[in-house]
C-alpha cells in the first residue's frame, strides 16, 4: 500500500533512509503497524511508520517536540477519532486485527488499550469513583470495593489514599493524582497502557516512582510510552522508536518520520543512523 | 528632563520624578466619569425601587394578603388584585421548565458535543443566534398562528397552553446558548479521561461532563425563567387577556386548556388605566413582579459566582 | 477481509451492540433537539409570510407611503413611514441614553475595577437587566415624563417618545455594557503593557490601545443594542401611546407609534372598531417587517463579534 500518492511526487524520494528494515523487537508482536500516515486536514504530522510493539515490554517513542510522537500513540487506541480533521491511512494492526476497520467500535479499543495522559487529569469527583467509572461502564458485575483497592495498590497508591477514598480526587499532589490515572486505567483490565509523556508534569521524586511502577506493571501490561526525557527512555524501555520531523519544503510544514527502531541498549550507544546519534548524544532537538 | 545637576541629591531629584506630575487631572476625571456611568445604573435602579414601592407598599399595609389572592378587574379597586395573575404566571412556567429546558439542554450537548463541523451544524448554530435576537412580540406573532390557531385543537386556543408553548419556545435559544456556554468551558481533559478508559461519549457526557456543567446551565435556565416571567408583549398577541382563570373545581390539568391572565399581563392593563387608585395597584403588582424577576436573576448570579471554576 | 473485526487470535473488538445502538439512539435524540431550532424559524416565516401577503394583496401597496396620512389601520392608512420614524426616534433616544452608559461602564468594569470590586459592581447591571420592560413602561410615565422629560421641555405630554426613549436606553444599557466588557476583556494584556512599558498612563492606554482593539465588539454591543431597541415592546406600547394610531410625528415630546407599539395596539384590539379588510394581518406585515430588520442587524453583528473572537 502506497500512501504517498495524495501528495506531490517531489515528496516521495526523499525520505528512503527511513524505511530501512527495522529490528523486530523479540516476543509476540501486539501491534503491528504498517505505512501509518496521518493527517490533520491537509497537514500531514506523520508518514510511513511501520514497527511492530511486543507484548509485555515497554517501548519508548522518543523525538524532538512536534515529531508526531503524541500523534502515533493516539493511533493505538483510536483517540485520533476524536480529533475531528484527524484521519489515518495505513494499517494498525491489533493481536492481528485492524483497528480501523469499520466494525471495530472505538469504545472497546479503548477499553483494551487505556491511556494516561500528559497532565494528569482525574475527574473531578472522589477517588474512589475515579476508579470505579471505567468498570462500572464496561458492565463489571463484581466487587467494585475490589476493584478499587487492587488497582490502586497496582499502582503504588493504596497505602497513601487508603483513608481517603472518598475525598476528592483534585486534593491529591500531581504525583498521586498521576498514579490514580494510572490505577484508573489499571481498573478495567486493559491489555496494553498508553503513556503520553507521563511524568513531564512532575517532579523528580515522583517521577522516579512512575518509573519504578512502569517496571513492575510491565508483566503484567504492554506499555508504550512518549518521553522527551532521554534518561527516561534509557532508563525504562526495553525497546526505542526515534521520530524526527522532516520539512516538507511543499506544505511549508514538518512531517513526521519514524528514523529508527530498536533495542534500547542499542539506540543508546551503537545508533545505527546519523540523527539518531545526534539526538541521543543532545547534538540535536 | 536632565538630571538637575549639582545642588539637590540624584535620589531627590529621581524620587520627584517617579512621583510624576503631582496629579493626572484628566485621568482622575475620565474615571470618575467611568464610575458615574456605572452608578447611574445603579442610581436608575434605585430610584425605580423607590418609585414602585412609595406607590404601592400602601395596598400592601392596607389589604395584605388579600391583595394576593384578588381577582385581575378593571372596574373595583378596592376588590381588585394579582391573584390570576401569580397562578397564571406559575402555569406558564410549567411549560417553560417542562419544554424549554430539556430540549435546549438536549440541543446544546448536540451542538457542544456530537456536532461535528458539516454546513448543517453550522446553520444549526446561526439560526440559534438569530433566534435569540428575534423581538418577542414576533414570537407572540408565532404563537398566535401556530399554537392558538392551527394547533387549536391541542391547545384549546387562546389557553395558558398556547401562552406557556409561546414562551418555551422564546426562551429557548436563551437556554440553548448559555448551555452551550457552560459545556465549552469543561476542559477536554475530562473528556478524554473518559474516553480513555472505554466510555461512550454518552456515559463520558452524563456522567462527568454535565455534573462539570450543571452549574452554568442552571444559571441560564433560572435567567430564562426570569425572562419569562417578565415577558408580557408576546401573551397579549397570544391572548393572555382575553380570558380569565376559572377559580377551583376544575382540574389541575385542564386547566391549561383555559382562559389565563398573566402578571406582566395585570400590570400592563392597569397601567393604562386613567383612574389614579389603579395606579398605587398597579405599584403594588409591579413589586411582586419585581420580586418573582430579580430574586430569579440574583439566585442566578450567586449560583455563578458559587460556582466559576477555575480549571 | 471478512473477518477483520475479528483477529486471527479471536479478539472480538466489534463492541457490545446493545451499547452501540443506545448511543445512537441517544444522539439521534439530541440532533432531535437541535433540529426543533429549525423548525421554529421555519414556523416563524410561515407565521409571518403568509398573512403579510394577504395584507399587502388587500391594500393599496401606494398608501403604504404616504406620511401626511399617518398610520390609522382603522381608516386604511397604513403609513409604514409614520411607524419608522417613531422607531428610529425612541431607539435612537434610547442609543444616546445606552451607549455612553453601557460602554463607560463596561470601560470601567474591564480597566478600572480591581477584581473584588468588579465582583460587586457588576451585578448591579445584571440585575438592572432583569428588570422587566413592562415595569420600565411604567416607570417613564410616572417617574421620566415628570421628572425629566417635563423639565426639560415644559409642556410636553403625558405621552411622549422622550420618556419611552429613555426608558428603552436603560433597558438596554446592561446589554451594551455586556458585550463591549467582553470585547474589552479578550484584548490581550501584553498590548496594555506594551502601552505602559512606553510610559503610558492608564487613560491613554485605554483610549488610545484598549479601545481601538475592541472597537469590533463596541459595534457589535450597539448594533445588537440597536435592534433589541426596535424591537422592544411593551415600554413604548404604555409610555409613547398604544392608541392605535398616529399622525407622522418626529417631535420626541408627543406621543407617537412605533412598529411594535402599532403591534401591540392591534393585537389587543385597543382600536376596537374592525377596520377595512385587511386591518389585523397589517400586524403580520409589521411584524414580518421588524423580523427582517432585527435580523439583518443581528446578522452584522454577529460579523463584528466573529472578528473579535478571530483578532484574538
Ligand atoms: N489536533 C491537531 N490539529 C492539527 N494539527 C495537529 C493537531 N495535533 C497535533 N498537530 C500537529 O501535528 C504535529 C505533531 O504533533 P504531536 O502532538 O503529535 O507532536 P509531539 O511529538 O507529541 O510533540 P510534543 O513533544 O511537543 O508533545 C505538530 O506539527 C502539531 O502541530
Ligand atoms: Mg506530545
Amino acid at each position: 500500500m502506497e500512501t504517498v500518492t495524495t501528495d506531490s511526487p517531489r515528496n516521495v524520494h526523499i525520505d528512503m533512509g527511513a524505511r530501512k528494515p527495522n529490528a523486530r523487537p523479540s516476543g509476540e508482536p501486539v501491534f503491528e503497524v504498517a505505512d501509518l500516515a496521518v493527517y490533520y486536514g491537509p497537514f500531514r504530522a506523520i508518514r510511513d511508520v511501520s514497527m511492530s510493539i511486543a507484548q509485555h515490554q515497554i517501548t519508548a517513542l522518543i523525538g524532538p517536540s512536534g515529531c508526531g510522537k503524541t500523534t502515533m500513540l493516539r493511533c493505538f487506541n483510536r483517540m485520533n477519532d476524536l480529533i475531528e480533521t484527524a484521519r489515518v491511512e495505513g494499517s494498525v494492526r491489533y493481536h492481528g486485527a485492524d483497528l480501523y476497520d469499520k466494525r471495530v467500535d472505538p469504545v472497546e479499543v479503548r477499553r483494551r488499550i487505556g491511556m494516561v495522559f500528559q497532565k494528569p487529569n482525574p475527574f473531578p469527583k472522589s477517588i474512589y469513583d475515579n476508579i470505579a467509572f471505567g468498570p462500572k461502564v464496561a458492565g463489571f458485575k463484581g466487587d467494585l470495593d475490589d476493584v478499587v483497592e487492587e488497582s490502586l495498590q497496582k499502582a503504588a497508591l493504596w497505602d497513601e489514599v487508603r483513608n481517603r477514598l472518598k475525598e476528592s480526587a483534585m486534593g491529591l499532589s500531581g504525583g498521586q493524582q498521576q498514579r490514580l490515572c494510572i490505577a484508573r486505567c489499571i481498573a478495567v483490565r486493559p491489555d496494553v497502557i498508553l503513556m503520553d509523556e507521563p511524568c513531564s508534569a512532575l517532579d523528580p521524586i515522583a517521577t522516579g516512582r512512575i518509573e519504578d511502577l512502569m517496571q513492575n506493571l510491565k508483566d503484567e501490561f504492554t506499555i508504550v510510552v512518549v518521553t522527551h526525557n532521554m534518561q527516561q527512555a534509557a532508563r525504562v524501555s526495553d525497546m526505542t522508536a526515534f521520530f524526527t520531523a522532516e520539512v516538507n519544503e511543499e506544505q511549508d510544514r514538518r512531517t513526521g518520520v519514524l528514523v529508527e527502531y530498536d533495542k534500547t541498549e542499542q539506540m543508546f550507544t551503537n545508533p545505527s543512523d546519523e540523527r539518531t546519534e545526534n539526538y541521543v548524544t543532545g547534538r540535536f532537538g | 528632563m536632565a538630571i538637575a545637576a549639582k545642588g539637590p541629591r540624584t535620589s531627590d531629584v529621581v524620587a520627584q520624578q517617579l512621583r510624576g506630575r503631582s496629579t493626572d487631572v484628566k485621568g482622575i476625571i475620565f474615571q470618575a466619569a467611568l464610575l458615574f456611568a456605572l452608578l447611574l445604573s445603579l442610581l436608575i435602579l434605585l430610584v425605580l425601587i423607590a418609585d414602585v414601592a412609595r406607590g404601592g407598599l400602601g395596598v400592601f399595609q392596607e389589604r395584605g394578603g388579600e391583595f394576593l389572592r384578588g381577582r385581575l378587574t378593571v372596574v373595583s379597586p378596592t376588590t381588585a388584585g394579582v391573584g390570576q395573575g401569580i397562578v397564571g404566571s406559575l402555569l406558564l412556567l410549567i411549560f417553560v421548565v417542562l419544554m424549554a429546558f430539556p430540549v435546549g439542554v438536549a440541543a446544546a450537548i448536540y451542538l457542544e458535543e456530537y456536532a461535528s463541523d458539516t454546513r448543517f451544524n453550522r446553520f444549526i448554530d446561526v439560526n440559534i443566534r438569530n433566534l435569540a435576537g428575534v423581538p418577542s412580540i414576533v414570537y407572540g406573532l408565532l404563537g398566535l398562528v401556530i399554537f392558538v390557531q392551527v394547533l387549536a385543537p391541542l391547545t384549546g386556543g387562546k389557553t395558558v397552553m398556547a401562552g406557556g408553548l409561546t414562551l418555551a419556545i422564546l426562551v429557548l435559544p436563551i437556554v440553548i446558548i448559555t448551555s452551550m456556554e457552560a459545556l465549552r468551558a469543561v476542559p477536554d481533559s475530562i473528556r478524554e479521561a473518559g474516553f480513555g478508559v472505554g466510555a461512550t461519549r454518552w456515559e463520558v457526557i452524563r456522567s462527568h461532563v454535565l455534573p462539570a456543567a450543571a452549574p452554568g446551565i442552571l444559571t441560564g435556565t433560572v435567567l430564562s425563567i426570569s425572562r419569562a416571567i417578565g415577558e408580557t408583549a408576546p401573551l397579549l398577541v397570544v391572548g393572555a387577556t382575553t380570558g380569565l382563570l376559572a377559580t377551583g373545581g376544575r382540574g389541575f390539568f385542564e386547566s391549561f386548556r383555559e382562559g389565563y391572565t398573566a402578571l406582566p399581563v395585570v400590570v400592563f392593563r392597569w397601567t393604562s388605566l386613567p383612574n389614579e387608585d389603579f395606579r398605587a395597584l398597579t405599584s403594588a403588582a409591579i413589586i411582586v413582579l419585581l420580586i418573582m424577576t430579580l430574586s430569579a436573576n440574583a439566585i442566578a448570579i450567586i449560583l455563578r459566582n458559587r460556582y466559576e471554576r477555575k480549571w | 477481509m471478512a473477518q477483520a473485526a475479528m483477529s486471527p487470535t479471536g479478539i472480538d473488538l466489534s463492541g457490545n451492540p446493545r451499547r452501540r445502538r443506545k448511543e445512537t439512539l441517544i444522539r439521534r435524540v439530541f440532533q432531535a433537539a437541535a433540529v426543533v431550532s429549525v423548525v421554529v424559524s421555519a414556523a416563524i416565516v410561515f407565521s409571518l409570510v403568509g398573512r403579510a401577503g394577504y395584507f399587502l394583496a388587500q391594500v393599496d401597496l401606494a398608501t403604504l407611503i404616504a406620511p401626511s396620512d399617518g398610520w390609522f389601520p382603522r381608516r386604511g392608512s397604513f403609513d409604514v413611514m409614520t411607524i419608522f420614524a417613531g422607531t428610529l426616534l425612541v431607539s435612537g433616544i434610547g442609543m444616546l441614553v445606552a451607549a455612553p452608559l453601557g460602554l463607560g461602564a463596561a470601560i470601567y468594569l474591564s480597566e478600572y475595577a480591581r477584581p473584588r470590586v468588579r465582583r460587586y459592581l457588576k451585578p448591579i447591571l445584571e440585575i438592572l437587566a432583569g428588570v422587566p420592560s413592562v415595569v420600565l413602561g411604567f416607570f417613564a410615565i410616572t417617574w421620566i415624563t415628570p421628572q425629566i422629560v417635563e423639565r426639560i421641555v415644559p409642556g410636553a405630554q403625558f405621552f411622549n417618545m422622550a420618556a419611552a426613549g429613555i426608558a428603552v436606553g436603560i433597558l438596554i444599557t446592561p446589554l451594551v455594557a455586556a458585550v463591549a466588557e467582553d470585547a474589552f476583556r479578550s484584548v490581550p494584556q501584553s498590548l496594555r503593557e506594551a502601552s505602559y512599558g512606553m510610559g503610558a498612563r492608564k487613560r491613554s492606554t485605554t483610549l488610545n490601545v484598549v479601545v481601538p482593539a475592541a472597537v469590533s465588539g463596541v459595534v457589535a454591543s450597539l448594533i445588537l443594542a440597536l435592534s433589541r431597541a426596535i424591537g422592544e415592546t411593551m415600554i413604548v406600547a404604555i409610555a409613547s401611546g398604544a392608541t392605535g394610531g398616529s399622525a407622522f410625528t418626529l417631535d420626541p415630546a408627543a406621543p407617537g407609534q412605533t412598529m411594535t407599539a402599532a403591534m401591540t395596539a392591534l393585537a389587543i384590539g385597543s382600536d376596537q372598531v374592525r377596520g377595512t379588510e385587511g386591518t389585523f394581518e397589517s400586524l403580520y406585515f409589521i411584524g414580518l417587517l421588524l423580523f427582517l430588520i432585527t435580523l439583518a442587524l443581528n446578522v452584522i453583528s454577529d460579523r463584528f463579534v466573529r472578528r473579535v473572537r478571530q483578532k484574538y
